[in-house]
Formats: structure tokens, sequence, C-alpha cells
């Protein structure tokens, strides 16, 4: 079953008109803060098929800065949004795409500061529900809406079942599990999606597991 | 987990209760929250609902100029009295437009089942609360009602336009709407599946032609469209009169015909009322 709740069919709660190019576009901007972990100082976002054709018309540019922003879609000030990152210092810049993508709401989002940089694409499935399809070239599949995980560690015998040790013992069910790596036994990531809210001490547990490089926890 | 329409009603006359009953059960075994949490969160929305109607009656209009002000041409046509149909059906209809002209001016409402269609179940409510009076709890249950019926063609066949036309978007809002009217009319789980019926197969066919890509033209129309044709089926499932096909058959056929739609006539902007001289010329001049 591709829905399983009935708030899928009555919600959400959204800044109109299009559940799939503004409320859809704002979560893929708040998820990519989310992954951030930060306000960003500068934001470059590629729009690509339907989201480059009609993005002004349907707010999508706001959206996603609103999501930016951590906005929810409900924000009333989404509309305003890009106003208000630029008060918050925020550069913001947008690349209409030509290329045809495999879907087409699809946004590329890459964020810096000064530390570090962030690229993320995101695809907007129907409905206001998104897919976050890449992060730093890593190809993943991760919904957002329920309580997840990347780890990115070293590709090395025992790391995975390192970090679902660590779950299972503070009981946290696993609902989806990816595990995705660039070369053999370079960089990888784990992607899980989980049923319970991750506490903070399960994210430190993680990281003090060897091989690991990061922990990003992605909230409800 | 009920899986289609058969299997819903089914449920709800074993047990002897509503669809929003079935549907509420569900909601709990599924998402583990209590059973006051989930009506709290349902009337979180109709709250949203009832606040976006009463914006869109004051009048809104868009940003791009094409919609806007035509709930408040209609409430002052009801209030004329010159209207030829019923007033409750044209109030449903006004109410789903002012719902979608504040979508369309990105104001605050709640997808049901998207954003493009979300005029049709709060419209149809509000429409008929004036006649039946029902209880704040009655209304969250409406929206259960619809959210089951939705559920079935969201896992059968598709409520997004550029999957399915605009028959899975303002078509399956109309077939919710009108299942939940019969309910809370006081009909029975079968008569609602009779409405949805008969409803969705009014709606089957319909394109998905945005006029510049936007949730306006013809959007906000189809959902004064949807509001009066499931009003019409309610009453015609409350007199008694069946579908000769049955809900399920119905929205396997929505599936099908959407599944061989063209992609130009999928949300896409390129064919139907998109491409015709006007809808060409109002592209250019919003967009250049």
């Amino acid at each position: 079953m591709k829905y399983r709740s009935a708030f899928d069919i009555i919600g959400p709660i959204m800044i109109g008109p299009s559940s799939s190019h503004t409320a859809g576009a704002a979560r893929i901007g708040r998820v990519a803060r989310t992954l951030f972990g930060k306000e960003p100082k500068k934001a470059v976002i590629s729009l690509y098929g339907s989201f480059a054709k009609t993005y002004k018309g349907h707010g999508t540019d706001v959206a996603i800065v609103g999501g930016l922003l951590d906005f929810d879609t409900f924000d009333e000030r989404i509309p305003q949004a890009i106003q208000l990152a630029d008060q918050a210092g925020i550069e913001i810049e947008f690349i209409v795409e030509n290329l045809v993508t495999d879907h087409p709401n699809t946004v590329r989002i890459h964020l810096f500061d000064d530390e570090k940089e962030l690229d993320v694409v995101g695809i907007s499935i129907g409905g206001g529900t998104i897919e976050i399809t890449e992060l730093n070239s890593f190809k993943l599949k991760l919904s957002g809406e329920y309580p997840a995980i990347l780890v990115v560690h070293q590709d090395r015998y025992g790391v995975i079942s390192g970090v679902t040790n660590i779950l299972a013992k503070y009981q946290l069910n696993i609902g989806h599990m990816e595990v995705s790596r660039k070369e053999k036994g370079n960089m990888a990531m784990m992607v899980i999606e989980v049923d319970q809210k991750i506490e903070d001490i399960v994210i430190q547990e993680i990281e003090s597991l060897p091989n690991i490089t990061q922990t990003i926890r992605m909230v409800e | 987990m009920f899986r289609n329409v058969a299997e819903l009603v089914a449920l709800a006359e074993s047990k002897q209760v509503k669809i929003a009953e079935v549907m509420i059960q569900q909601e709990i075994e599924v998402t583990g929250l209590t059973r006051e949490e989930i009506i709290e969160k349902m009337d979180r929305n109709l709250t949203v609902m009832e606040q976006a109607i009463e914006r869109g009656l004051k009048g809104v209009q868009s940003f791009s100029g094409l919609t806007g002000g035509d709930a408040v041409l209609l409430q002052k046509y009801i209030k004329s009295g010159n209207s030829l149909t019923g007033t409750i059906l044209l109030d449903a209809v006004s109410k789903a437009v002012a719902t979608n002209e504040v979508n369309a001016a990105m104001g605050t409402i709640c997808a049901t089942p998207t954003a493009g269609s979300a005029g049709v179940v709060p419209g149809t409510l509000f429409a008929v609360k004036e006649k039946l009076n029902p209880t704040r709890m009655e209304m969250i249950e409406f929206l259960f009602t619809s959210a089951a019926f939705g559920f079935v063609v969201a896992n059968n066949a598709s409520i997004s336009g550029a999957a399915g036309g605009c028959q899975a978007e303002v078509g399956s809002a109309s077939g919710m709407a009108a299942a939940a009217i019969v309910e809370l009319a006081g009909g029975t789980p079968a008569q609602s599946a009779e409405a949805m019926a008969i409803t969705l197969k009014n709606m089957l066919g319909l394109v998905c032609d945005p006029v510049a890509g936007l949730v306006e033209v013809p959007c906000v129309k189809r959902n004064a469209m949807g509001a009066s044709n499931a009003m019409t089926a309610a009453d015609m499932a409350l007199a008694g009169i069946k579908s000769k096909i049955p809900c399920d058959e119905v929205i396997n056929a929505m599936y099908l015909i959407g599944q061989s739609m063209p992609s130009a006539l999928r949300e896409t902007a390129e064919g139907g009322l998109a491409a015709t001289p006007t809808g060409k010329r109002l592209e250019k001049e919003i967009f250049g």
C-alpha cells in the first residue's frame, strides 16, 4: 500500500497553490536544511522539468527558500521567504536547467557556509510527498517522513552490524534501510529509517564507533 | 487494513459502525497514536478548511491575476434569490470555489486529497452544514469518511493529476465528498459507496490541462463542478439509486483511463485548454 494514513489523503495543511510544486518543494528545502544542520550562508537552487517551467506561478522558489529557513508547509511567511532570507543574510541563486531528469519535479540544492557544503537532490512525487534521491553524490531514497539517521562511514566489515546493534539496544525498529558506497573500501553511507524518535544518546554511541565519519539525524 | 471499497463497506456493516469509525480504527492501528490525538489532528484540518472558506468568501486574487473573486459573485447571486438551482447546491459550489481561490492566491488550505482539488470536500461539507446542523465531531467524521474513500483510490488508482489526469484529482475529491455527504445525511455505508461510484463515473476521462501550468484555470471551476456533481450523486444515492458498475470497478476504470492518457493531458500544460490560443496567450502574458 502506497498510502497508509488518513492524513496522507486529508492533508497536509499548506500554503497553496500546489501540493507537489509548493508543499513538496518546501519539504525538500526543509530536509536539505536539516541535513545541513544549520542555516546556510548561501544556497544555489537548480530547478528541473516542471519545477523549472512553472516555479514562478507555483511559488516553488519561495517554498524551497521557506524550507531552507526551516518553515513548515503551512507557514504563512512562505510567500515572503526570499525577502526574509535576504534579511537573514542568506545569498540565494536560482538556476533554471534544461536537462531532462527521471522525475519532472526535481530540484538540486547546494548549500554552503564557511565550514562546509552540502549537495541534495529532491523530487516531489505528489500530494506533498517527497523523496531525497541524492546526497553529496550518494544515491539514496529518503522520504523525510519518518525519523531517520544517515551514517557516513568507511566501507569496512562490521560497521553496519555495529550501528544496528546500537539501534537494537535502544529498541529502535528499522522500517527501511539501505547502504551505498562510492567505491569498494572507500566512503559509504547508511540510510536508516526507524519507527521511533531517535534520542541524542543513540547518535553519540554511533559516532563513537570506529570507522564512522559523520552521523546526521533527520527530525520528524 | 481495508484494500477496497467492498471491504470498507463490509467492515462498517459487520461492526455496525460508520465508515468514519472504520477509518479512525485503522488510523489508530497504523500510526500508534491515540484516538484523541487522531481526532485532534483532523480537527485542525477542519479549522483550516473553515478559515479558507471564510477568507475566499471575502474575496482574494491570485498573483497571476487568472483567478479570484468568483466566490463573492456567487454568494451575491445566491442572496439575490434568483438562482435556478437550489441554494445548498450553489452554496457548496461557492465554498468550493472560495477554497480553491485561496489556494491559487497562496493562502493556507488543507490538501483534500491534493491542493488543486482542495475545494470540493470542504465546500460540500460547509454547505450541507447549514441544513443538517452536524456536531463538530460529525464534521470531523465527514473528513474521515472522505479519507477512507480517498485512501482506496490512492492505493488502487491515483490521486495525482500528473499520474492520472484531473479525474484522479477533482474526480477523487468529488467521489470522496459524495460518500461523506451520504453518511452525514444518514445514509448507509452501501449508499456511500453508490454515491462515490456515481460521482466518479461522471468524472471519468477528465484531463489535467492547467493553463500556463498553474493550478488556476480550469482548476477552480472544476472544483465548482466537482462539488455540484458530489451533491447530485449523494442525493441520487439517498434516493435509492444504485450504480450499475460497482464502485471498485469504477475506480479501476479510472486508473486504466489515466494510464492510457497521453502525457500532454496529464498536467504538462501541453494539451487541452492549456494549448488553446487563449491559453497560450495567457501563458505568454504571465511568464513572458
